[in-house]
């Protein structure tokens, strides 16, 4: 593994396997167990630093590293030095004085995550950086194909949304593809990248024509104030272009599963029936999301300095 | 006032002579001459050419002077082999004003170090909505005739044919930033294959070029002058050759940075190789590289824009646009230019003082002429250069008061051993003489 | 005062490293240490006033040779007393203190019976006790896996050189070496061939090897 986890290219097919792996350890290892809490990364302590709210991801993070005895400091730039000005250099140099042995970072600017790692010692985890990416979510979101398909090479996934503004979409494309899943981008053309056709994905403008063909369908958060940049006309219109309602996700394979990064937009890209239904692994995502970091964490962290 | 006699120089790379600097002029060129009480510059193996002009220089004085003043970015262009630039009007306060543009002309004089040729803004205050005075800057001590509101585009179609028209009564020329606003909104890079990657907010080609075609239609209309600022794509050399085919009077101009880096060096989210327009693909390269060498690209102009520290140490779409130039120019066009073999010696000349000075009509000016040829009678404007030199760039030792060259470390062709405005040693043996 | 055992003989002048156990001396300690379990079992009966016998007995083996062990040896008292024995194993990798000198690795499964281990007599089983840390590791694990009424250790080779308070209850073989040798179990499950081999360390290598180097 490398020292930082900034974006799915950092992981080759072995350390995303190696990451899945320990995963599923850690779950096993946790499972039906009343005191879930491993001493493996004693006296170490991870900073979350978090430039945008994310709750749902710090919590995340934070669950993983308290889980693994880590000591957990929350950087939030509201109300702090950070919102008074102060510059990432500072703030990194601030957490190198504190010695932070790892830094999560989430950050409205894409390639803050890699400035970062100029200046500090510690491993930076990007938990979420612009447009760019999020490789956490990529890393939970193929535990919980491989959970519930029981496999990813060959597995066929539509990313349905807005591509052009997801890093979940940039995260999931490389991971997917590094461990040997099909991954095709739907969307309509505004909302996907100029450049896409260089990524290791199929693109198509016709959601109704993928769904009967795929294994996972992931859904990507759509704010509608997109509309008002013109990516499209009106939120009715994309929802009944590339929303997923009950009479798409009934012409999908039998066994196909149903994602979302969340937070969802119930009636704009998924449907509540759909978010609700036995396809849907949205909740499984968000448990995953705990193992899968405390892997990352373990395995970035536990090891040797390289 | 010294005599310098320069001995074995080439010049414009032509057969080895001598030349003698006597008051401000170049007094004689020829073989083993000799001059009682001249100072000897042995410059066997140099290259002289006329002193380089830079048409686009940013040198923040007034209102950023922690970044760069006048006398420092001076210093920075002797050292770079120039004896002209022309500062860039996005200043605080904006020089929109003969005021504002003769205190930068008089900065530049007490400096000494090269002619500082302030631009003047196009619009009050960049914004882009009425003409400012360009008649009463034009009329000025500072003797305007480039026009730009670089940093901005004059976006309004209307209000660039007026300025067009305009500057046609003193013979200016508009320098046009060519960027379509609305197709380039928070844009941070070239929109391409790496910028979806990147997840940084794509600034296309189309913006560039759909403006320098616009701009080169009104030019032809009303007959006037156009002068396009730093031209990154392919495709906007297309556009200028098809316009200069035409008879369309425009000029273009291309920075070091375009010629020689790519979009590939985003990658690393360092904003020392953030800049507007952005680096662009290896193809633009090309593009600019063999439209330099054609002349459809006159002039190499540097767009030397120093930042403070904090403006670049940061989030990348935080960081200024923008990168330090003047030093690096010439190393950068005998990297891709001249040891490639696409331009000779004299057509580093004419791309890097001939041509610029006379976009900027500073061709005419009797003793004070720029861009003039290596000749008995004319002002004693060179810079010798060895060509065999090579160095590694380090930002700490430029004279430049920022660091950010987007060169850093790099291995850079090419020393300017001697600089020399009007017969005045402004560099010798490498190092400024003030 | 204490002798300094001698070091184990190890790499003869060819280079070749010294083999301790054979494939047969291997089987023959399985076996013994199978009956010394299997006594252990029947007299805990009597001594802590406890009813199980070999059905209170569980092996949990620590990965990665303790696993194969403490099934060959579930399999031996098997052969010897036709009773099955629980097995399993536990990964103690996440709980170990030297995660920062020694790097991660790839954690294995942690699977217990059926029963679990709460009341049992679990005898922890691994290849090769040294500085006891391991060890030290497994107690911490199984403390989160359940109450075991007596935990136990059993280890095919004991090369000493403890850093902790800990001794092993069955030892397959004890083998004096210097800290600087290393001390190799193979099992034909994983490395094809059942042998117990000595070999000199590199000079200026002091960290513990062996029960370490899994
Ligand atoms: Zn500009």
């Amino acid at each position: 593994m490398k020292r930082h986890l900034l974006e799915a290219a950092d992981l080759d097919r072995a350390d995303a396997t190696l990451v899945l792996d320990t995963a599923a350890q850690i779950d096993q290892a946790l499972a039906g167990r009343e005191v879930k809490k491993l001493p493996t990364l004693r006296g170490r302590t991870v900073v979350n630093l978090f430039y945008e709210d994310s709750t749902r991801t710090r919590i995340s993070f934070e669950l993983a590293a308290k889980r693994l005895s880590a000591d957990v400091i929350n950087f939030s730039a509201k109300g702090s030095s950070v919102s008074k000005g102060e510059s990432l250099k500072d703030t990194a140099l601030t957490l190198e004085a504190m010695g932070a042995d790892a830094v999560v970072v989430r950050h409205s600017s894409s390639g803050a995550p890699h400035r970062l790692a100029n200046w500090v010692r510690g491993s930076v985890v990007n938990a979420g950086d612009g447009t760019h990416e999020h490789p956490t979510q990529a890393l939970l979101d193929a535990y919980t194909i491989r959970q519930r398909l029981g496999r990813l090479e060959g597995v066929r996934v539509a990313i349905v949304g807005d591509v052009l503004h997801s890093r979940v979409a940039r995260s999931n494309v490389g991971l997917l593809h590094t461990l040997g899943a099909d991954v095709t981008l739907v969307a309509p053309p505004t909302l996907l990248p100029v450049g896409v056709g260089s990524w290791p994905a199929e693109v198509s403008y016709d959601l109704d024509a993928v769904l009967p063909k795929v294994d996972v369908v992931m859904m990507l958060r759509v704010q509608a104030e997109r509309m008002n940049a013109s990516f499209f006309p009106s939120a009715r219109e994309y929802s009944r272009r590339y929303g997923l309602d009950a009479r798409r996700m009934g012409v999908l394979p039998d066994d196909a599963i149903v994602m979302h990064p969340g937070p969802m937009n119930r009636g704009m890209e998924i449907a509540a029936e759909v978010a609700d239904s036995a396809r849907s692994t949205i909740v499984e995502q968000v448990a995953n999301g705990v193992s899968t970091r405390m892997a990352v964490l373990y395995l970035l962290l536990g090891g040797a300095p390289a | 006032m010294t005599s310098y006699l320069i001995k074995g120089a080439r010049p414009c790379g032509g057969e080895p002579a001598d030349i003698l600097l006597t008051d401000g002029r170049i007094a004689a060129i020829g073989e083993s001459l000799s001059a009682t009480g001249a100072e000897v510059v042995e410059a066997a193996g140099l290259i002289a050419l006329p002193g380089l002009v830079d048409l686009h220089t940013h040198l923040r004085e007034p209102g950023r002077e922690d970044a760069e003043t006048v006398e420092t970015g001076s210093r920075a262009a002797a050292l770079g082999g120039f004896t002209a630039v022309h500062a860039m009007a996005n200043t605080d306060p904006v020089a929109d004003t003969a005021g504002v543009v003769e205190q930068v002309w008089r900065l530049g004089q007490e400096a000494g170090l090269v002619d500082v040729v302030p631009v003047g803004a196009v619009t009050v205050g960049l914004a882009g909505e009425r003409l400012a005075e360009l008649g009463a800057m034009a009329d000025s001590a500072a003797r305007v005739r480039v026009f730009s509101d670089d940093g901005h585009c004059v976006a309004d179609p209307a209000l660039m044919r007026r300025a067009l028209e305009y500057v046609k009564a003193f013979d200016g020329v508009v320098a046009q930033h060519a960027e379509e606003p609305r197709l380039t909104v928070g844009a941070q890079m070239h929109e391409g294959d790496r910028s979806a990657r990147l997840g940084l907010t794509g600034w296309p080609a189309a913006a560039e070029e759909a403006i320098i075609a616009r701009d080169v239609l009104l030019a032809e209309h009303v007959g006037a002058r156009l002068h396009v600022c730093h031209v990154s794509t392919a495709g906007s050399v297309e556009i200028l050759r098809w316009a200069k085919s035409r008879g369309v009077q425009v000029t273009a101009e291309v920075t070091p940075h375009h010629l020689l880096l790519t979009d590939a060096c985003a990658e690393s989210y360092d904003p020392v190789f953030k800049v507007n327009p952005p680096l662009r693909t290896d193809a633009d390269v090309e593009a600019l590289r063999a439209g330099l060498a054609d002349g459809t690209i006159d002039a190499v102009g540097t767009d030397h824009a120093p930042h403070a520290v904090e403006d670049k140490e940061s989030e990348w779409a935080q960081a200024r646009p923008g990168m330090l130039g003047l030093e690096q120019a010439l190393a950068v066009v005998i990297e891709t230019m001249v040891e490639p073999g696409r331009l000779d010696w004299a057509g580093v000349a004419d791309r890097m003082s001939v041509r610029p000075a006379a976009i900027g009509r500073l061709d005419g000016l009797g003793d004070r002429s720029q861009g003039r040829p290596i000749a008995p009678g004319e002002p004693a404007n060179l810079v010798l250069v060895d060509p065999a030199a090579r160095a590694t760039v380090d930002p700490a030792a430029l004279a430049s008061r920022s660091r950010n060259s987007p060169y850093a470390g790099r291995e850079l062709p090419g020393r300017v051993v001697a600089t020399f405005l009007r017969g005045t040693a402004t560099v010798l043996d490498g190092k400024a003489t003030r | 005062m204490a002798r300094a055992p001698e070091p184990a003989r190890s790499t003869a002048p060819g280079g070749a490293p010294g083999t301790l156990l054979t494939s047969a001396d291997v089987a023959r300690v399985v076996d013994r240490m199978a009956h010394q379990l299997i006594e252990r079992a029947a007299s805990g009966r009597a001594e802590d006033g406890a009813d199980g016998g070999l059905a209170d007995l569980v092996l949990v083996g620590i990965p990665t040779r303790g696993a194969p062990l403490a099934r060959r040896l579930a399999a031996r008292i098997e052969a010897f007393t036709g009773t099955r024995v629980d097995v399993g194993t536990a990964d103690i990798t996440l709980y170990r203190d030297d995660l920062r000198l020694r790097g991660v690795r790839a954690l294995e499964p942690t699977v217990l019976p059926d029963a679990g281990i709460d009341g049992r007599l679990v005898v922890l089983v691994d290849d090769v006790l040294f500085s006891g840390r391991s060890v030290r590791a497994a107690l911490d694990a199984l403390r989160d896996l359940g109450r075991p009424r007596v935990v136990q250790l059993a280890v095919l080779v004991d090369r000493g050189h403890r850093e902790l308070p800990i001794k092993a209850d069955f030892v397959g073989k004890n083998v004096p070496t210097s800290r600087s040798q290393q001390v190799r179990v193979h099992l034909a499950e994983i490395d094809g061939a059942d042998e117990v081999l000595v070999t000199d360390g590199e000079p200026g290598v002091r960290e513990p090897r062996g029960e370490e180097a899994r």
